[in-house]
């Protein structure tokens, strides 16, 4: 039923499609690739575009075309890695935090207002360079401050459900807390941080990418998209190819989870359809 | 209405306490010691010593919160190891170049979004609506460090429109300093050759930092257009003859205009993280580009500076907002 809906949304499904295409790249990278990502060709650097390297070639004579395809890889996990990280810590202080509500509740909101009050990427930043320069450290940095949405939408979504019949019937007939937790609230807010989750790959991927361009996440030689853009500044009218791949896959990418996460919203809650 | 705007700054306190809580906890992680770092590699085993305890480096965590609380409540932020300068000095030399920048950008923001939003909203379904969407899709899901790249390639380097990284020529003086931001300045004390090329140096810093946030405002001005539009004193305005601009302007956008100033002021935390990567770009000598210097070489007095400065001014906006909206909306109030 949700699904049919889903499929009426055209730019949901073409968003969709999208990610499809990416998941199967980032997966299948080293089939697809037609060359090593890190193997180098100072001879044959800074090539165009040809029917040998597709997308060219980089200072360092690798192929572009072959970094893009694992730079799928990359962003596609570190989105993912960041999203499971944030919501799994998010969820549970949120549901904790609305179920008991009181003191618990208060302390806890309070908490996430003071993550609320950093601009995000300047706190990751801090704490990227705190750890150390590294692409694992950068997915800690942006989960670190990515987990406050989940517990304020999953404690506002608990509290609407807390007084609503089935929890009270629930309650009734004796369910413990746990069961209560597990079978009853979980379940019913899945669909906004499914939501919640589609959109925050997006703006996870340009964040890990941003941290990348500026140092901080991934170093080169990685086959990474913000350390390709980094890599290929100084030739950006010169050697358009360096760049423009790897921004227009981060493009499409990031479009196609925005796309999806409208799309979800729309057919899981009518109320908000244009 | 009082008691309104006391609880929301009684709150913006106790984020404040949190924030340096949050800051200092950070600057203890950092693994590398910072008396080492800032007395350097040749330094003296009992210089280290002396120096960490003029720090207070070698008293307890608690203390060491105490006095660096202490400090703070005074206005000193302590000592950048990099400038070797009060990092509070430092701060009050780059933010006017951050405000600026981010002021221009929420300028672009406002005059791009709103009107391309409300142009959206009233031409539905037809190709102009079609193509602001796919603009909003393309600015909110653009790497906005390839923007500025391509901007500064194409228009300084190529065509040679506009000028390049910084925020004047080098050839001209900045203006006499009464706000710090240059376009200001020159146009208090009638600099216009100033004035001029600190807009034309702003033009694509701004461009390239509002570009996400026009994408974000043009979505929400069109959808919130879209939801008065529907409505039926909309229709009944409409029905008892009243011109489509009254019927617009009067009905619609007036009642519109919350949700998108509640936008408008959570986009200042997204302008000031992406202020982080403009900066770099354009060479912008603003708090972005301070504090990724300071990560970089882990001056963390100066990062806790601009953590908690950045801190302050993003709540600071939310609060205001609030309270505008408060005096526009008064139902918000109850919650």
């Amino acid at each position: 039923m949700l699904l049919r809906r889903f499929s009426k949304e055209r730019t949901a499904v073409f968003g969709l499609l999208v990610i499809v295409i990416f998941a199967l790249i980032a997966v299948l990278a080293p089939l697809l690739a037609p060359y090593d990502p890190l193997k180098q060709d100072i001879p044959n650097g800074l090539a165009a575009p040809s029917a040998e390297h597709w997308m060219g070639t980089d200072k360092l004579g690798r192929d572009v075309f072959s970094r893009m395809l694992y730079g799928a890889r990359i962003s596609l996990g570190a989105g993912l890695g960041v999203v499971l990280m944030s919501a799994v810590i998010g969820t549970l202080i949120g549901i904790v935090a609305g179920y008991i509500g009181g003191w618990a509740d208060e302390a806890i909101m309070r908490v996430t207002d003071i993550f609320f009050a950093f601009p995000s990427l300047i706190l990751a930043m801090a704490i990227a360079g705190a750890l150390g320069p590294s692409l694992q450290n950068a997915l800690i940095a942006v989960a670190v401050v990515t987990w406050p949405v989940y517990a304020r939408l999953i404690r506002g979504q608990v509290l609407i459900l807390r007084n609503r019949e089935f929890v009270q019937a629930a309650r009734a007939v004796g369910a413990g807390h746990g069961l209560i937790l597990r079978r009853h609230l979980f379940p019913n807010t899945l669909s906004p941080l499914l939501v919640q989750a589609s959109f925050d790959m997006g703006v996870t991927i340009l964040a890990v990418a941003g941290l990348s361009f500026i140092g901080f996440g991934a170093q080169p030689p990685t086959p990474e998209w913000g350390v390709m853009i980094s890599e290929g500044r100084n030739y950006i009218t010169t050697h358009w190819w360096l760049t423009f791949f790897p921004a227009m896959a981060m493009l499409l990418a990031v479009a196609g989870f925005n796309l999806v996460g409208d799309g979800l919203r729309d057919v899981l809650d009518p109320r908000l359809r244009r | 209405m009082a008691a309104f705007i006391l609880r929301r700054l009684g709150g913006l306190i106790f984020v404040l306490i949190g924030v340096s809580l949050l800051t200092f906890f950070l600057a203890q992680m950092v693994p590398a010691d910072p008396a080492g770092a800032a007395l350097g590699s040749n330094a003296r085993e009992e210089q280290i010593a002396a120096y960490r305890k003029q720090l207070g480096l070698d008293e307890p965590v608690v203390v060491q919160y105490g006095i660096y609380m202490s400090r703070l409540l005074r206005g000193d932020l302590g000592n950048s190891i990099r400038t070797r300068r009060a990092v509070a000095d430092d701060l009050r030399d780059f933010l006017p170049a951050t405000v600026e920048l981010t002021l221009a950008a929420m300028l672009v923001t406002i005059v791009l979004g709103i009107p391309l939003g409300i142009i959206a909203a009233l031409n539905r379904n037809t190709w102009i609506d079609a193509s602001a969407r796919i603009l909003a899709l393309i600015g909110g899901a653009m790497p906005i460090f390839y923007v500025g790249l391509v901007l500064l390639g194409v228009f300084y380097r190529q065509l040679q429109w506009l000028p390049g990284p910084g925020r004047l020529d080098s050839t001209l003086q900045p203006p006499m300093q009464i706000t710090g931001l240059y376009t200001v300045d020159a146009l208090l004390t009638g600099n216009w050759p100033v004035f001029a090329n600190a807009i034309a140096h702003l033009i694509l810093p701004a461009i390239t930092l509002g570009l996400f946030s026009t994408a974000v405002l043009l979505r929400m001005t069109r959808s919130s257009m879209l939801e008065m539009l529907g409505q039926d004193y909309v229709r009944t305005a409409k029905a008892k003859g009243l011109g489509e601009r009254v019927v617009i302007g009067r009905h619609v956008f007036k009642n519109a205009l919350p949700p998108i100033l509640t936008i408008v002021g959570i986009l200042f935390g997204s302008l000031l993280s992406g202020a982080v990567l403009t900066e770099t770009i354009f060479n912008w000598p603003g708090i972005g580009r301070y504090a990724t210097t300071s990560v970089t070489t882990l001056d963390y007095p100066a990062v806790m500076g601009v953590a908690l400065v950045a801190a302050i001014i993003y709540p600071l906006a939310n609060t205001l907002v609030d309270i505008g909206y408060s005096i526009i909306d008064p139902r918000v109030r109850a919650d």
